[in-house]
């Protein structure tokens, strides 16, 4: 096994995937004004992610990973960098960019089908095409027999797939996921990492998880950016090196680990920086 | 052989306990007056109330009357609807005029606004006109409130769904921002629904026009206090099917709930 770590995202796709990148985020540098002055959230961040790849960033609370998931997704601007999907310039939600959130999202109001059919009702697609295809993605994150169901009939995890199958619906050329399994169990999340598996091996699709989970980065993805606390800089990108497809058993083999303690070791004194700085806060009584 | 589901898990056992509360209350009611304990030149028994009904229909035609006001209600209620949401959405798009107008709002809506009557009979007359629009008067301030409290609530990750959607504004509003205020908008609604039928029965009963206000001002006149009561059923029957016609659209418009 081989993990190779490399300083910036621009420089370390490997020469077997030597392929034009689908998603280019370049020097990106965010700034907030907040009462102690301006803070930089996110401090020159470059990445870029392969079709098909699964790309993830992690790092500590604070590191600015949830920033930099608003500035690919054209939610938030006023930024100095630059955000390229198969090299067009994005500013603002792009088509291309399909987005699914930490937070619960579905909408209580629609059954499932019809969250599911939700961007193909925008596209304008005919009732009954639309539902034909939304059956499909039904079907992909397996929760046939739910159709008719409302959000609040399902668990939490039934509800992200929702959210999941509806992003996929609208067939983005990039998937980007805010910690979406955050408010999980830890089984639950395990087996929604198999359906994440089973779907991007099916699909094909490019997708960039942002996370603050060791254990599902390693089991998802291709390459893992670490980020460093504040302000949030690329740390090292890591490649991972084990065999797909996968299911959630190899979190119990011997690279796995490997994998997980080379990750952890460079988290950890990111995250007891986040932690002595947030415990500074709070004695100071600022916000975190 | 399987054991029949007891009466409490039926979906109509509801229904049943709350007529027969109501049933229980009006027999404790009957035993009160009939003990001396209420007074019935206050409290008339309800067996008289009952009694009072057919003659209530027959000589002082209370289905006329009902059907004035109900459609006086129906008319504020559609006016306050309309003008109210639409009220709410302003103060939601534009944030300047909700920081001046926001607590002159809320004040319309707890200041006693049946006292205006008598500006209202000299701009529009003695005619049913003044009764709506006291009755649009009173019940717009609360749908507005509510409408703008339940655009503002809608969660931002729902907006950012949108966004992710490429939403036109108008995409964001009906798609997402209406439905998402829904139930909100509708506590408003019931709100001033109740707001306008107190204050279109009250101005009934002040101008002595018309409808059930006018009919329980005269049975009172009269000292006809098991009419007077059996008329006051007739107001709650109006706001009954006001209220039931608000469930059915709120179930309409968002079946989920």
């Amino acid at each position: 096994m081989a993990v190779v770590a490399m300083p910036t995202g621009r420089d370390s796709v490997p020469a077997a995937r030597a392929a034009e990148p689908i998603l280019t985020v370049d020097g990106i540098v965010k700034r907030f004004e907040t009462p102690d002055g301006v803070l930089t959230a996110v401090d020159d961040v470059s990445l870029s992610v392969l079709p098909g790849e699964f790309f993830s960033v992690i790092g500590p609370s604070g590191c600015g990973k949830s920033t930099l998931f608003n500035i690919i997704g054209g939610l938030l601007d006023g930024y100095d960098g630059s955000v390229r999907v198969a090299g067009e310039l994005v500013h603002g939600p792009h088509p291309s960019i399909g987005m699914i959130f930490q937070e619960e999202s579905t909408f209580p109001w629609r059954s499932v089908i019809d969250n599911i059919a939700f961007p193909l009702e925008i596209a304008g697609l005919p009732k009954t095409e639309r539902y034909d295809r939304a059956r499909h993605f039904v079907a992909l994150v397996g929760l046939d027999g739910f159709e008719r169901r409302f959000p609040a009939e399902l668990s939490g995890g039934m509800r992200q797939r929702v959210s999941m199958a509806r992003t996929l619906a609208a067939q983005p050329k990039i998937m980007l996921m805010d910690e979406p399994f955050a408010a999980l169990d830890e089984q639950t999340r395990l087996l929604l990492g198999d359906k994440v598996l089973q779907i991007q091996q099916e699909l094909k699709q490019t997708t960039l998880l942002i996370t603050h989970n060791i254990t599902e980065a390693v089991q998802l993805s291709d390459r893992i950016m670490v980020m460093t606390y504040r302000p949030g800089k690329v740390k090292r990108i890591v490649d991972i090196d084990l065999p797909r497809p996968r299911t959630s058993e190899i979190v119990s083999s011997e690279a796995f680990g490997r994998y997980v303690a080379q990750i952890w070791n460079d988290l950890r004194e990111e995250a007891t920086r986040g932690m002595h700085d947030d415990e500074s806060r709070k004695r100071r009584g600022a916000p975190s | 052989m399987s054991k029949p589901a007891p009466l409490t898990k039926s979906r109509y056992f509801p229904a049943i306990l709350g007529l027969g509360s109501f049933a229980a209350f009006v027999l404790v009611v009957e035993f009160l007056v009939y003990a001396d304990v209420l007074n019935r030149f206050i409290v008339p028994p309800p067996s008289e109330v009952l009694a009072a009904f057919p003659r209530v229909i027959m000589q002082e035609h209370v289905l006329s009357r009902f059907v004035l006001t109900a459609s006086e209600a129906l008319a504020a209620s559609v006016l306050v609807t309309i003008f109210g949401i639409a009220g709410g959405v302003l103060l939601y798009q534009f944030n300047l005029l909700r920081l001046a107008t926001e607590t002159w709002v809320a004040a319309v809506a707890a200041a006693p606004l049946v006292l205006m009557y008598p500006l209202y009979l000299v701009i529009f007359g003695r005619n049913a006109t003044t009764i709506v629009m006291m009755g649009f008067t009173a019940g717009l301030a609360p749908i507005i409130l509510k409408t703008l409290e339940g655009l503002v609530g809608t969660r931002r990750v729902l907006i950012n769904v949108g966004k992710s959607f490429n939403l036109t504004r108008s995409q964001q509003f009906w798609k997402i921002l209406f439905p998402a205020a829904l139930p909100t908008i509708f506590v408003g609604m019931r709100l001033g629904l109740i707001f306008a039928l107190i204050n279109i029965v009250g101005v009934e009963y002040l101008i002595n026009f018309g409808g059930l206000g006018q009919l329980i001002n005269e049975l009172a006149e009269r000292f006809d206090l098991a009419g007077t009561y059996a008329a006051i059923c007739f107001v709650i029957l109006v706001s009954i099917i006001v209220f039931m016609l608000t469930e059915r659209l709120e179930r309409w418009l968002r079946p989920a709930g």
